[in-house]
């Protein structure tokens, strides 16, 4: 059985000591990263005060070009055509499902949205071993995400990647060859990195996932999740 | 050669406020005359044809006027707000999907620690300081940046364009972030 969760300590009042990479930022200010690693992006810029501000830098930088680019030319009369549309209605406001009022919300706003509701009400998929997945519904090619929980003190199977895995800890914290995880830290990594994260004890380790290929997992237990985790 | 007239910061700034506080017709006009014919390039940089360049600029601009009065001038400058809307739109109409933002009202949003610097750079001297960082960078960075910016490039067409490997373009490009963040960092933006 896996622990209830609690609101108690969703507050993160630390920030993370993992962040987002250049290569993620860079990709985010100007507008072509995928929309399965943006949400990693946006929840972690949530917690990480650090990161919002190489954000807005890279911002200022696009800011900055638009200012330089040499301009192009408009047809005869389009200040006149969008001044005569001024008065019209705006268009639908984006398709935002309204989120129930929650004013001690276990995961940030932007992925409750993706969720449909906070973490408590996510239909969990058991993989075996107390671990389980939940699918998040999101058309990006090439890319997955969804929530993994792993129960408190256990560990989650080896396994490698093919490709660049994504991983943000939205509860309780792991610990792999690579250091401490917890709430609002972001673990990249590629096809080289072969690790074992376990989760602390004491509270389930719930997290945000984004990869770009199948994981392998090695070891007899892996070659049974396998069968679970495939795009 | 630009044929609209370059105007200053607090003009931007100016213009803006009357937009946001009295929807001020003439402001929008004179923000219009500016930033619609940069927007326009911006769009045709990414690979949309005159025509459509002109509608998604318009369509921006229209979503300027909507939306005047969420602009604050403490979070950004003028251009930088009207780069994110016209980001936005591109977004909309080439990839179709949404870009995930932070809910700035969210109750779990972690404050920095120190308060935020009320004497916070002007537009100009933000905008300064990012000229100063880009003049010092190699021609082949600016154009990289530019072109992971303006013509949504992804890092592998990068490469392929420039002729280097996937990961020189990586690390050049984090070169040059690295160097403008300094500069920046240098002046308290
Ligand atoms: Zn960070």
């Amino acid at each position: 059985m896996t622990a209830a969760l609690t609101s108690g300590g969703a507050m993160r009042t630390v920030e993370p000591s993992h962040h987002l990479s250049d290569d993620m930022l860079l990709d985010y200010a100007a507008g072509s990263l995928d929309e399965a690693t943006s949400l990693i992006v946006a929840t972690h810029l949530t917690y990480c005060p650090s990161c919002r501000k190489r954000a807005a830098e890279l911002d200022a930088l696009g800011g900055t070009l638009l200012r330089d680019v040499a301009p192009v030319s408009l047809s005869k009369g389009s200040l006149e055509s969008v001044l005569a549309r001024l008065d019209q209605p705006a268009e639908p406001a984006p398709v935002h499902a309204a989120l129930p009022a929650n004013d001690n919300p276990l995961v940030p706003a932007v992925l409750r949205r993706y969720l449909g509701g906070d973490l408590d009400a996510v239909t969990w998929k058991n993989l075996g071993m107390g671990v389980q997945t939940s699918e998040i519904a999101m058309n990006v090619e090439g890319k997955r995400a969804f929530l993994l929980r792993v129960p408190a003190g256990k560990a989650v199977p080896h396994h490698t990647h093919d490709g660049n895995e994504f991983v943000l800890i939205l509860r309780g914290a792991y610990n792999d060859e690579i250091g401490r995880f917890a709430r609002g830290d972001l673990a990249i990594s590629d096809g080289s990195i072969k690790h074992k994260p376990v989760a602390e004890p004491g509270e389930d380790c719930i997290c945000l996932v984004v990869v770009d290929a199948p994981i392998r997992l090695t070891g007899p237990i892996g070659a049974i999740l396998n069968l679970f985790v495939k795009v | 050669m630009t044929q609209t007239a370059n105007p200053d910061a607090q003009s931007l700034a100016e213009w803006m406020r009357r937009l946001a506080e009295d929807q001020d017709r003439d402001a929008f006009a004179a923000l219009f005359e500016y930033f619609a014919p940069r927007i326009k390039a911006y769009m045709m940089r990414s690979g949309s044809d005159d025509v459509s360049a002109e509608e998604f600029a318009q369509e921006a601009m229209l979503m300027v006027w909507r939306r005047a009065a969420s602009f604050d001038p403490a979070q950004a400058s003028v251009a930088t707000w009207v780069f994110t809307i016209a980001r936005n739109k591109r977004i909309d109409a080439f990839r179709r999907n949404n870009r995930p933002e932070l809910d700035p009202d969210d109750p779990l949003l972690l404050p920095a620690a120190e308060p935020m610097q009320d004497d916070k750079l002007e537009e100009d001297q933000t905008a300064d300081a990012i000229r100063t960082a880009m003049a010092d960078l190699p021609a082949e960075q600016v154009r990289m940046l530019k072109m992971a910016f303006y013509e949504d490039k992804a890092h592998s067409e990068i490469a392929e364009e420039t002729g280097l490997p996937l990961g020189t373009v990586k690390s050049r490009l984090r070169l040059a972030m690295g160097k403008l963040r300094t500069i920046l960092g240098e002046t308290e933006l």
